[in-house]
């Protein structure tokens, strides 16, 4: 059997990580006003790599993205990390991708509409970004427009 | 994700992130960011708690009426990882001649398959389907018995795929095995690596890999980085 760890060591040890890791530079923060929440149509746009299972998975360093219809429950968690929690996902989809809480904030009028498709992106990237940066981000942006999205709201895993 | 913050930004859409690590948003200055200390993999702070997860939107919509950014909040709301391994029984021996760990992935079968038909998803599947997970833990057993790891027949020739899928097996296999609400954070990362046949043999493979000289990312993402 393996060796018995303190409490408490595995997300700390990720935050750590995290910490002292160098990270891409921005000189300047884009901002964009919204439109009113009850007016506005929001997507998900999660790092977690979720997919579709009739989808093709994220490889390990994948730097595209997949799309998710709105009515899809039937998800796969692809992310290539094994250093964060999935039996939550597994139990309930809801605590990554929020898609089935953003339906009732529409049916309450809190938000305008819930997006036709949301977008999923592994975290999981090459330490330049390039890619994401200036190809596959921007392409996801241009989809989620297409689909007169207004709001996104990113998650990790 | 960050960097996806900007991106989307720049392109016009207002974006709000739900942040995991708040030393990275501190650096990276995402146009609006909710730091929410809550167990990694568990973004929205508790599954199964649909109230829970509302609360969070809430205060992360609200940023959306800030007039300029960036933002950076705090939910105020600590939700710890419990690392104790959650109670779920196992499978007695049913096969006495076989791998222990062979014999506990079959004796889980029925509940891994009742957690498919109540759920409709599974995240098992990246190499291996439900019915090659036997297997896949006879190749990992070869490699903690000295075999090498590129000759040892794993599905796909990549452990770490393997192990995701072996894995997700057992734990939404265990879904139906345990009562109350989902386990905290990483304890059913706990069980799995601590007290399950099958945990003992992804670190045994793991250990053998590396004092074999295998390329280290090959090894070190079967488990957790804190796990030895």
């Amino acid at each position: 059997m393996c060796q018995a760890h303190p409490v408490g060591t595995g997300d700390q040890a990720m935050r750590d990580l995290a910490d002292s890791l160098p990270v891409p530079e921005f000189d300047t923060t884009a901002f964009t006003t919204p439109p009113p929440l009850a007016e506005a149509t929001v997507a998900i746009v999660t790092t977690s790599a979720v997919h579709t299972m009739d989808d093709e998975g994220f490889t390990g360093f994948d730097t595209g993205f997949r799309l998710i219809d709105r009515e899809r429950r039937d998800l796969a968690l692809g992310h290539w990390s094994p250093n964060f929690d999935r039996s939550a996902f597994a139990a309930d989809l809801n605590v990554v991708y929020p898609i089935d809480r953003l339906e009732e904030l529409a049916a309450e009028g809190v938000i305008g509409r819930v997006a036709p498709r949301h977008v999923s992106f592994a975290g999981n990237q090459p330490d330049d970004v390039a890619t994401v940066r200036l190809d596959s981000g921007p392409a996801a942006a241009q989809a989620l427009r297409h689909d007169g999205v207004d709001v996104v709201l990113l998650t990790p895993v | 994700m960050s960097v996806l913050s900007h991106v989307l930004e720049a392109a016009g859409l207002a974006t709000v992130a739900l942040i995991s690590v708040r030393s990275v948003a501190e650096r990276m200055h995402p146009p609006r960011a909710l730091y929410c200390e809550f167990p990694l993999g568990r973004p929205l702070g508790v599954p199964g708690d649909a109230a829970f997860q509302h609360e969070v939107l809430t205060r992360a919509f609200a940023l959306l009426g800030k007039p300029e950014g960036p933002v950076l909040a705090d939910h105020p709301t600590v939700v710890e990882a419990d690392e104790t391994p959650m109670a779920c029984a196992l499978p007695p021996r049913f096969d006495p001649d076989g791998a222990p760990a062979v014999d506990e992935a079959l004796g889980l079968r029925n509940a891994y398959d009742r957690s498919f038909s109540a759920r409709g998803r599974t995240s098992v599947g990246r190499v291996v389907g439900p019915d090659e997970v036997p297997a896949a833990l006879e190749a990992l057993i070869g490699i903690a018995d000295g075999t090498d790891w590129a000759e040892a027949g794993l599905p796909g020739g990549n452990p770490i795929s393997t192990v995701h899928d072996i894995r997700s097996y057992y734990e939404e296999a265990a879904l139906e095995l345990v009562d109350g609400p989902t386990p905290g954070g990483r304890a059913a990362e706990a069980w799995f690596f601590e007290q399950t046949e099958a945990g003992a043999v992804v670190m045994a493979a793991r250990r053998a890999m590396k004092a074999a000289g295998a390329p280290q990312p090959f090894w070190f993402y079967m488990a957790p980085g804190h796990r030895r």
